[in-house]
């Protein structure tokens, strides 16, 4: 049983003037799932597509075509507030910068009761109780002190963790994480992971976990989504996708990260080239520029996302061959 | 440790002291409101050498760098220590010997070096400007050089002609670094030269910095919060804490055997690719306000191992500041608990 589910999904955003149109596919046939109480990592590069993903998933974003759905209803183009308010209750989000996005002048406690009230969750008498709830939840403590405090007294990990309180405060069943570690320093980070996970076992969220770390989403993440140029190129169980990546550009990544065991070890082969949104992109793989496995067939056929492996799926003419062509 | 793995790291640290800091100190305001960002770093710098300068932000890291090129901007200052170069004292310069040490000597790619471009001025006259400030060269020549300088970086010699929005992100930090060697310097300061770039696109950058650096024999101070970027990149790695160094090493030996217990928690921060995966901790609490630094050692509130149970420890740890002590060649610690555990060895 999914959470939320994702079906074909695509966006395409349109630039240039009236007479130059021309599309850049931010999101192309992205199909996925998330499941109740299970970390669901899509990783790739800036650029990739990544964040639009978790914006069309947060209804900030209409999709371009695909479906979103949500207990069994499809919720990418619902308008009416009510039906806006409901999915809004249950589907949160968490942006990456934590200094943005609370308001500088309201308190802690403004921030994780607004919610509460708004979507009538406790009634009025029981919201000071549950707001020191949620603060003690993500490891705030003491919330009196801490709901007193503007947000320009705490640190970034400290506000990070009141964002994760208010995304809370609904009780979502879904939450979406853009890049929620990313501009916190090191030693906070795995603070916010472990957070994460304790949610998701405690809690049975299904979250989104959205990042360009690899490593923390072997840590928390149970699946993982590679995105490359607005497609979805590798999906599979975490530590076995890492273990053994059929894509290219999986493993391309992979050995990019930086890995002290790896000290004056060979590069591996690839050719330059820069992951971006594609714009009007042909038929083909959008890999294949940079792929050193390419095929005559990658540069006309757009790879479908095969299981070649149980549960490993992969968009590619090589390592993951359509059963037709095998 | 094999004598394969360290030969390397040997050559390089033999060599001549390029730079030198000697209790650096540098303070932001005044009296009580003073904010002592970097405190009593000692710091060295060979020929040739990669050192990298690690800690979170905040820490006083960039601090050290705008001091080396002597660019602190009010309300910030050296109040001590000296910043040698060649064995001569920066502090006290003329701006016009600065000026020309400057590039020449030392050049420093910025944070987010690749938004410092001008967008209305085409890449190779950015060049040209940047050696006519300091070197007699005519435009012509300058372009060529240019022109082989970017072949360097691997962008293509006639980008020269390019706008900085025509490149990509990538694309002008290398321009950034390209720009940062044309005129020769002995060291390069690189202040988080990759942090807003892609993993994939950080490691072409860093290894052809590398490459750059074999041909040229330039040192680096490689300052970034990425200490894992570090262990793979760097000859040597000093930890700064709050405003201090409180551990430096050769970066296997830091990597295999770190022993300030900040260094040591700072590793377990970073969850492993492959191997097994364990629950980690972090490090709790933060990082302390600099306006008003913890007594004796600056990690105690958060240090695991400082705790009252052992009262003749407990004392030093919060009334007495650790000085750096070498334990090893090469390998200095400020930390008391280490200081105990090597007395007791």
């Amino acid at each position: 049983m999914s959470a939320l589910e994702v079906r074909e999904l695509s966006k395409h955003f349109s630039i240039g003037g009236a007479l130059r149109r021309s599309h850049v596919h931010a999101v192309e046939d992205v199909s996925f799932a998330l499941r109740p109480g299970t970390i669901t990592a899509l990783v790739g590069e800036s650029g990739s597509g990544k964040t639009t993903v978790a914006r069309l998933l947060a209804r900030l974003y209409d999709p371009s075509s695909g479906a979103v759905l949500f207990e069994g209803s499809d919720v990418s183009h619902v308008r009416r507030r009510r039906d806006v308010l409901h999915y809004r209750s249950q589907v949160q989000i968490i942006f990456q910068d934590p200094f943005g996005s609370l308001n500088p002048v309201k308190t802690i406690r403004h921030h994780v009761e607004r919610p509460l009230r708004i979507h009538h969750i406790v009634p009025s008498a029981q919201v000071e109780e549950r707001a020191h709830e949620l603060l003690r939840t993500v490891g705030l403590v003491p919330p009196e002190e801490i709901a007193a405090k503007y947000p320009h007294e705490l640190s970034g990990g400290q506000r990070q963790r009141v964002a994760i309180a208010r995304a809370l405060a609904v009780e979502p069943k879904i939450v979406l994480a853009d890049e929620p570690t990313s501009m916190l320093d090191v030693s906070i980070r795995i603070g916010i992971l472990n957070l994460m996970v304790k949610l998701k076992e405690e809690r049975g969220i299904a979250f989104l976990y959205v990042t360009h770390d690899l490593a923390s989403a072997r840590y928390v993440a149970d699946e993982i989504l590679v995105m490359y140029a607005g497609q979805i190129v590798e999906r599979g169980p975490v530590e076995q996708v890492l273990a053994e990546p059929l894509h290219p550009y999986t493993r391309l990544l992979l050995a990019a990260v930086p890995d002290p065991a790896k000290r004056d070890a060979e590069r591996i082969g690839t050719r330059k080239g820069v992951a971006s949104a594609a714009v009007d992109p042909p038929e083909g793989c959008r890999f294949v520029s940079r792929c050193p496995l390419a095929i005559d067939v990658c540069s006309h056929v757009t790879p479908p996302l095969v299981e070649a492996r149980p549960a490993q799926a992969a968009r590619c003419h090589v390592t993951a061959p359509a059963p037709s062509t095998r | 440790m094999t004598a394969l793995a360290e030969e390397p790291a040997v050559r390089r640290t033999s060599r001549k002291a390029l730079l030198e800091l000697r209790q650096l100190a540098v303070e932001y305001g005044s009296g009580a409101r003073g904010v002592r960002a970097v405190d009593g770093v000692d710091l060295e710098i060979r020929e040739g050498e990669v050192v990298g300068l690690a800690g979170e932000s905040g820490c006083g890291k960039t601090t050290v760098a705008n001091a080396v090129l002597q660019i602190l901007r009010p309300p910030a200052r050296i109040v001590g220590g000296s910043v040698l170069y060649q064995g001569e004292d920066l502090v006290g310069k003329k701006p016009e010997e600065l000026r020309r040490f400057r590039w020449r000597n030392v050049s420093m790619v910025f944070q987010s070096a690749m938004n410092a471009l001008n967008p209305v001025m085409r890449v190779g006259d950015q060049f040209v400007d940047a050696m006519r400030a300091h070197e007699r060269i005519d435009r012509r020549r300058a372009l060529a050089r240019a022109g082989e300088l970017l072949e360097l970086v691997g962008i293509d010699r006639r980008r020269v002609r390019a706008y900085p929005h025509e490149l990509s992100g990538g694309m002008r930090q290398r321009v950034i670094i390209a720009m940062a060697l044309s005129l020769n310097p002995d060291l390069v300061i690189l202040d988080e030269p990759t942090t807003a770039l892609d993993v994939v696109v950080q490691r072409e950058i860093l290894q052809q910095v590398e490459a750059l650096r074999r041909d040229f024999g330039f040192a680096v101070l490689f300052i970034t919060h990425d200490l894992s970027l570090l262990l793979e990149f760097a000859d040597r790695i000093a930890i700064m804490y709050a405003g201090e160094l409180v551990e430096t090493a050769p970066a296997e030996r830091l990597g295999t055997n770190p022993r300030h217990p900040y260094t040591q928690r700072l590793l377990q921060s970073f969850p492993p690719l492959s191997g097994p995966l364990e629950r980690l901790s972090g490090i709790p609490g933060s990082p302390p306000d600099l306006s008003d630094p913890p007594s004796g050692c600056r990690f105690h509130p958060r240090c695991p191992h400082c705790g009252p149970e052992r009262p003749e420890l407990y004392g030093r740890q919060t009334t007495e500041r650790p000085v750096l002590r070498e334990v090893e060649p090469g390998h200095r610690v400020a930390c008391h608990l280490v200081e105990e555990e090597e007395e007791v060895a």
